[in-house]
């Protein structure tokens, strides 16, 4: 099938994003944590890919790395009770919610020290101490089931918010429409997060969608969106602020296209053909969160390159750390096989 | 320390796979992320990133070699600071072997049957003197749900037309008058994403009971049935839980055709993580519905809408529940065991007398539950009968009959005396006209049929 492409991107202005986009106003302290936090994300998921190149990690398993600015500005906009979902590609999402890399990192490798024990794999993590839910592998279904964390929240009669993680891909699944719907109907505080890094697999959003500006998506549902650029955290932070106030209003769902960019492939057995080099050395060079982020701490002398490579330094170790009780923590016990089938 | 670079996998079946090409020669320096080598594999070439910043120190393996296996040192890379003259190339280590579990001496005997075998539970007693009222199936199963949500206030029924309509078939009659619009819930018609969101309900500790208007239409939930809600707790160690119950009429209605008479229970009894349940009379559907219910785990709920409408006694207890997973001995007798469930009891019933008529005497089992399936009581009864029927209204394939017979092959050989017989719908679609209805689906004859081949009898 041919698309049109370039009649598509002519005729779809991303209306609804203002020339001038907020900037999270972030203290210094909160600079340099959301530094250290994407760094950690980085670091770690290139600790996984080498480690799976290693046979260490066995099936599927789907890096960050790109995407980092996305997860660090919307989970500090969250509070306790708050609860999160996303799919397959959430090992950044665990981290910025707070859990143990050591855990997550142990999961990857399949050992009893894993955040399931090891029965869940790279596409299956749960904390729901720290409110997150997974961590599910099927496109789409976080959408509804991160609704129905939110219906749960409202329910309760709490202030609490959901916030449901998914690709551009996933934005085309049916049950994303019908969760639309009902959250609208029933006005229920979740914010959608689309993590539209333009590719699902190998299958760009210009190939797949009819409407590629997804943070349109919401509007017959009544839904107001707004498109982000995912690449910078302070915006993300800035507009997830904007999403949770409407939603603790009452004012029911919010959905935010997020921008952003994997510099990997969709998996690590993806060679990624579908995209050119320079695509992804442009997005590297020009639009890097980390980069972005760094500059800024040294431009407004917060923090010097010594400061920062102390930074870098205690990164390496948590992650060294991770990947060394990965390795040695032993495998679950085969009675584990039977356990936690049924309560 | 000298940071080592091995032959990566890059897919989860990769083995041993060609390096191509080198892009970085000795003595170059490298940033992590910079692409260093291209490698082979049988589906694709691959680009190796280096994930250390370093000085190439050493190349081992020329590019062009075929068939490195992973995990083989390909080149080393001298650290910041670290002088590359003095990194050594032999391998500090051998590929890692992942450490064996502590406990591997005494490993489990492999149990590939259902691994949740059902406790011996038997029914609570119902104390003498008590009051025995007519309930419809209807009836009970709307007391069962209203009892439990007066208790527990995270009890919730969402659905199609479940609410203002006051259920398609009637069934939650009332209780958007007593509970309100936050606690029944009428849904639009988007079964997939209802059924999730009840499962994400769930997670958080609500506790729904989702209707089906059939469970015809829950195909287009089953992922989130099976993925969502039965997988869960599994997949997170035991971290997250989900208490719901998908319930809703199964099976073949009247004379409704082939996309809305289909009986799922083989589907869901497949599934490890779901509790599956089929009732047949107004007590069983009370009681188990409240079991289902107070169960934290995710249970199918398959009602008949034949059977709705039916009456039956129900003892009048403040608190009426039953254990799942224990199948009832409805009818006892002496030459012939036969298994049922849901409304082919009724036919196994009819079956039985008109058996005794002829001096067959019929034991019938009500399965009940499906799984966990109850199979001490069906071979008990075998031991005793020597010979079995398993009649069930749904096609023959892979269906409950087949594993019943399959359990009783394994597990009741030596007290076998005649092949165990499944009686089971026709294997077609269920078709419109009366006639042919009448011919596809599991009559009382059919069952007398079986029993007398398997008692020999003519
Ligand atoms: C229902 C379903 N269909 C197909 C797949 C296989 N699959 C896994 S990820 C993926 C692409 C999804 O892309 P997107 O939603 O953009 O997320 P991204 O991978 O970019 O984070 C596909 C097709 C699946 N896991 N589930
Ligand atoms: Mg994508």
């Amino acid at each position: 099938m041919t698309t049109k492409k370039s009649t598509k991107k002519t005729t779809a202005p991303a209306r609804r994003r203002t020339k001038q986009p907020a900037q999270y106003n972030a203290s210094n302290d909160e600079l340099v944590e959301f530094y250290e936090q994407m760094l950690l994300i980085r670091r770690f998921e290139e600790k996984a890919g080498q480690m799976y190149g290693m046979g260490l990690i066995g099936g599927f398993c789907h890096l960050y790395i790109g995407q980092e600015a996305v997860v660090v500005g919307i989970q500090t906009a969250l509070k306790d009770g708050d609860s999160v979902i996303t799919g397959y590609r959430e090992h950044g999402h665990m981290i910025a919610a707070g859990s143990d890399p050591k855990a997550v990192m142990a999961e990857l490798t399949g050992r009893s020290g894993g955040c399931s024990r090891g029965k869940g794999g790279s596409m299956h993590m749960f904390d729901p101490e720290r409110g997150f839910y997974g961590g599910h592998g099927i496109v789409g279904a976080q959408v509804s089931l991160g609704t129905g964390l939110a219906f749960a929240a409202k329910y309760r009669k709490t202030d609490n918010v959901g916030v449901a993680y998914f690709g551009d891909g996933a934005a085309n699944q049916g049950q994303v429409y019908e969760s639309f719907n009902m959250a609208r109907i029933w006005n229920l505080p979740v914010i959608y997060i689309i993590e539209n890094n333009q590719y699902a697999m190998g299958t760009s959003v210009n190939r797949s969608s009819s409407e590629i500006e997804l943070h349109r998506r919401g509007e017959s549902f009544r839904i107001p969106g707004k498109q982000v650029d995912g690449m910078n955290v302070l915006e993300v932070r800035a507009a997830m602020d904007e999403a949770v106030k409407h939603c603790r209003d009452g004012n029911g769902p919010f959905i935010l296209e997020m921008k952003t960019y994997r510099y990997r492939g969709h998996s690590m057995s993806d060679p990624a053909k579908y995209r050119s080099k320079e695509e992804v050395q442009k997005m590297r060079a020009e639009h890097d969160a980390i980069d972005q982020i760094k500059e800024r701490i040294l431009d407004a002398k917060i923090l010097d390159e010594a400061g920062l490579k102390e930074i870098d330094k205690k990164v390496k170790a948590v992650v060294a750390e991770a990947a060394t009780f990965a390795q040695e923590c032993p495998e679950p016990a085969l009675s584990e096989l039977y356990t936690d089938v049924l309560a | 320390m000298a940071i080592e670079i091995t032959m990566p996998a890059l897919s989860p079946t990769m083995e041993k796979g060609t390096l191509a090409k080198w892009l970085v020669k000795e003595g170059d320096n490298v940033e992590s992320g910079d692409v260093i080598a291209e490698i082979e594999t049988d589906k694709a070439t691959m680009e190796v990133e280096s994930i250390d910043d370093g000085v190439v120190a050493k190349i081992l393996v020329p590019e062009g070699t075929d068939d490195v296996p992973v995990g083989q040192l390909i080149a080393v890379l001298a650290e910041e600071g670290e002088d590359v003259a003095d990194v050594d190339a032999a391998p500090s280590h051998a590929a890692v072997v992942p450490t064996p579990a502590q406990e591997e001496a005494e490993v489990p005997v492999k149990e590939t049957a259902v691994s949740v075998v059902s406790v011996a539970v038997a029914d609570p007693a119902v104390p003498e003197g008590t009051n025995m009222v007519k309930l419809t199936v209807r009836e009970a199963l709307r007391d069962a749900m209203a009892e439990e949500m007066r208790k527990d206030g995270d009890v919730f029924v969402m659905g199609e037309e479940v609410a203002e309509y006051q259920g398609a078939y009637k069934v939650t009659q009332g209780l958007l008058d007593e509970f309100g619009p936050e606690r029944v819930i009428d849904t639009p018609i988007t079964e997939h994403g209802f059924a999730g969101l009840g499962a994400g309900a769930a997670f958080a500790g609500l506790k729904p009971v989702i209707e089906f208007m059939t469970f015809n239409f829950a195909m287009q939930a089953i992922d989130h049935i099976i993925n969502s809600a039965a997988k869960t707790r599994y997949m997170s160690g035991g971290l997250v839980q989900c208490p719901i119950v998908f319930r809703g009429p199964n099976g073949a209605a009247s004379r409704v055709g082939a996309q809305h008479s289909q009986n799922y229970a083989s589907w869901y009894a497949n599934v490890p993580g779901l509790k599956v349940i089929a009732p047949y009379d107004a007590a069983d559907s009370k009681g188990l519905l409240k079991a289902a219910i107070l169960d934290p785990n995710p249970v199918v709920f398959l009602e008949n809408e034949l059977m709705y409408g039916e009456s039956f006694e129900v003892p009048e207890l403040d608190d009426y529940v039953l254990p799942i997973g224990k199948a009832r001995i409805f009818r006892e007798g002496a030459d012939v065991t036969i298994v049922s469930y849901s409304i082919t009891v009724g036919e196994a019933l009819k079956a039985a007398d008109k058996l005794a008529e002829e001096g067959i005497s019929a034991e019938v089992i009500d399965l009940r539950t499906i799984r966990p399936l109850d199979i001490e009581t069906v071979i008990e009864s075998v031991k005793k009968t020597n010979r079995c029927v398993v009649a069930e209204e749904g096609w023959p394939q892979c269906s409950v009959a087949s594993d019943v017979s399959a359990q009783l092959m394994e597990q009741a050989f030596d007290w076998l005396d005649a092949p165990v017989t499944r009686v089971n719908s026709v294997d077609v679609p269920l078709p419109y006209a009366n006639n042919l209805e009448k011919a596809a689906v599991v009559s009382a004859d059919d069952i007398i049929r079986a029993a007398k081949a398997v008692c020999y009898a003519e």
